[in-house]
């Protein structure tokens, strides 16, 4: 895999030109709603305007079920904000992924990022069928291979425009086993994938040290990386994501720090600042994540306060 | 081994309701040795179907036999003078199994008494987990002997997942993380860089997916 040169792009997508043009880019997340509700992505996405170079749009996240990522991403184009469209492999097969993305594509949406999707047993869906047909490895592979070679998985040719992707995957520097997290991040960008968002930090030595990993292997250099954050609501938020979110490593301290607060909401506003502030010294991180579950409206105070505003116009 | 446990007798009492005469027939290999279907519990199976009758007052009666295998022709056979005494027959082995009696004993109704969990491997006393899926393309070479297709609850060819904390999978603290134990196992055997490589999506047709299977042995065919 060759390193880019700056500024170039293959894609119509707004992450791609932030990021090729060396700025800091920044990303938020939007869940969509448990209902047929168009308005409510207008609503939720008023919040990010101005701030963010494009919003995740996540696709049915902890196996509930909601509206698709894809619907709700063309909503969301609508007004003005360009989405991530995450796509998992746990709801469809190899056929309705690739359907999926040729109607994606036809409808203006450009940026991807593949993942293998929560369990369904998390889900209210628990007696659901999986399908995990491939994995998100064979998902990055197969969105290259119909945007680059202009086949299907299969090795049929697509018979007119391809699907134009910017590819992305996710990883997850404090899952188990710590020393395959970066081989398993090199495997992605060997599979195609051109940005990276990272499970939550909280744990920013960890972070660091896998930073440092991917900088030994070159990957820093090959792929963009952006770090990503749940800004902490309430001490009791952190307890829960530390005891019920898997792969998850959010140290004690923090936890005091929220639990002393007098104004835990402003307290984890604070934190976020913080940690965006400590990644972003870090060599090769070259963006962030936002995950504001539930609390998008704290988002233009964090990227503010960051000085991650104003978000570069290169439209 | 076929691993199997056992109804709850109500299911199986409203499975063979109406019968008066019922043959439990208990098969003496995988599920014998996974103590639910063996000679030991037709005995139990049977006493609990006449007891829970003695209560409700019905005219039942209850016969048992135990053969050796029940997926195979020649020991299924060997129940063709007990079933024509009998409305129904409760057959406590696998799928394979309770179909073969289907096959072999065509007028008379077969239940199956158990349910048929996987293919795997005792524990521990009185503990089974699942260790193979029947994919139909072993993929244990490339995996340190430990299967991703059975063992990962996403079947995931290229793990572990982000999911994967302290050994133990997302889905249940209980559940080891496969992909932990192929990548201890494959360090151990000095063999890591095999997991460097991208493993590429499995051809499912050798699965279930293509449709039920069969296995043809030309040479063997008389």
């Amino acid at each position: 895999m060759t390193e880019r040169p700056t500024g170039h792009t293959n894609t119509n997508s707004n992450l791609e030109r932030v990021l090729a043009a060396g700025e800091f880019a920044v990303c938020g997340e939007l869940g969509p709603p448990r209902s047929a509700d168009a308005e409510v992505i207008a609503d939720h996405a008023r919040h990010f305007h101005g701030y963010v170079d494009a919003v995740n749009i996540t696709d049915n996240q902890t196996a509930i079920v909601r509206m698709s990522s894809i619907a709700a991403g063309a909503l969301l184009r609508e007004v003005g904000l360009e989405p991530v469209i995450q796509m998992t492999c746990r709801d469809r097969n190899r056929l309705a992924q690739q359907a999926d993305l040729l109607g994606a594509a036809a409808m203006g949406l450009n940026t991807l990022l593949c993942l293998s999707g929560d369990h369904q047993v998390f889900g209210d869906e628990d007696t659901a069928r999986n399908v995990y047909d491939i994995d998100s490895m064979h998902l990055l592979q197969m969105v290259r291979k119909m945007r680059d070679d202009r086949q299907f998985m299969s090795g049929t040719d697509l018979e007119g425009a391809e699907p134009r992707f910017f590819v992305g995957a996710a990883a997850n520097p404090f899952a188990d086993p710590f020393e395959f997290r970066v081989v398993r991040l090199a495997k992605k960008v060997a599979a195609g994938a051109e940005f990276i968002q990272t499970q939550a930090v909280y744990d920013v030595d960890r972070f660091a040290r896998w930073m440092e990993a991917a900088r030994d292997m070159g990957l820093h250099e090959k792929v963009s990386i952006m770090a990503g954050l749940v800004p902490p609501k309430s001490a009791g938020a952190l307890r829960y994501m530390k005891n019920n979110v898997s792969g998850m490593r959010i140290p004690e301290e923090l936890i005091r720090r929220m639990s002393g607060a007098q104004d835990p909401k402003e307290e984890g506003i604070q934190i976020t600042v913080e940690i965006i502030q400590q990644v972003r010294e870090i060599e090769g991180v070259r963006g962030v994540h936002i995950m504001p579950i539930m609390w998008e409206s704290a988002l233009p105070e964090i990227v503010s306060r960051a000085g991650l505003t104003p978000r570069p116009d290169l439209s | 081994m076929i691993v199997a446990e056992r109804k709850a007798i109500s299911d199986i009492l409203q499975m063979i309701e109406g019968a008066g005469r019922v043959l439990v027939v208990g098969c003496g290999t995988c599920v014998t040795v996974c103590l639910a279907g063996g000679e030991k519990e037709v005995a139990v199976c049977a006493s609990l179907l006449r007891l829970q009758n003695q209560g409700e007052d019905r005219d039942l009666t209850v016969a048992e036999a135990t053969i050796e295998r029940q997926c195979e022709w020649e020991f299924a056979r060997e129940l063709d003078e007990l079933v024509p005494d009998c409305d129904a027959i409760v057959s406590l082995a696998c799928g394979a199994g309770v179909q073969t009696l289907a096959a072999q004993f065509e007028d008379t109704p077969v239940f199956p008494g158990l349910n048929t969990q996987f293919i795997g491997i005792p524990e521990e006393q009185g503990v089974w987990t699942e260790h193979c899926l029947a994919c139909g393309e072993c993929v244990l070479d490339k995996t340190g002997g430990i299967c991703p297709i059975a063992r990962c609850a996403k079947t995931i060819l290229n793990g572990p997942c982000g999911g994967s904390q302290d050994g133990k999978c997302e889905i249940n603290p209980e559940t080891d993380c496969a992909w932990q134990l192929i990548f201890d196992r494959l360090k151990r055997l000095g063999r890591l860089h095999m997991l460097e490589e991208i493993e590429p999506p499995k051809n499912w047709s050798h699965s279930s997916d293509g449709g039920p299977r069969k296995v043809k042995r030309e040479d063997m065919i008389l």
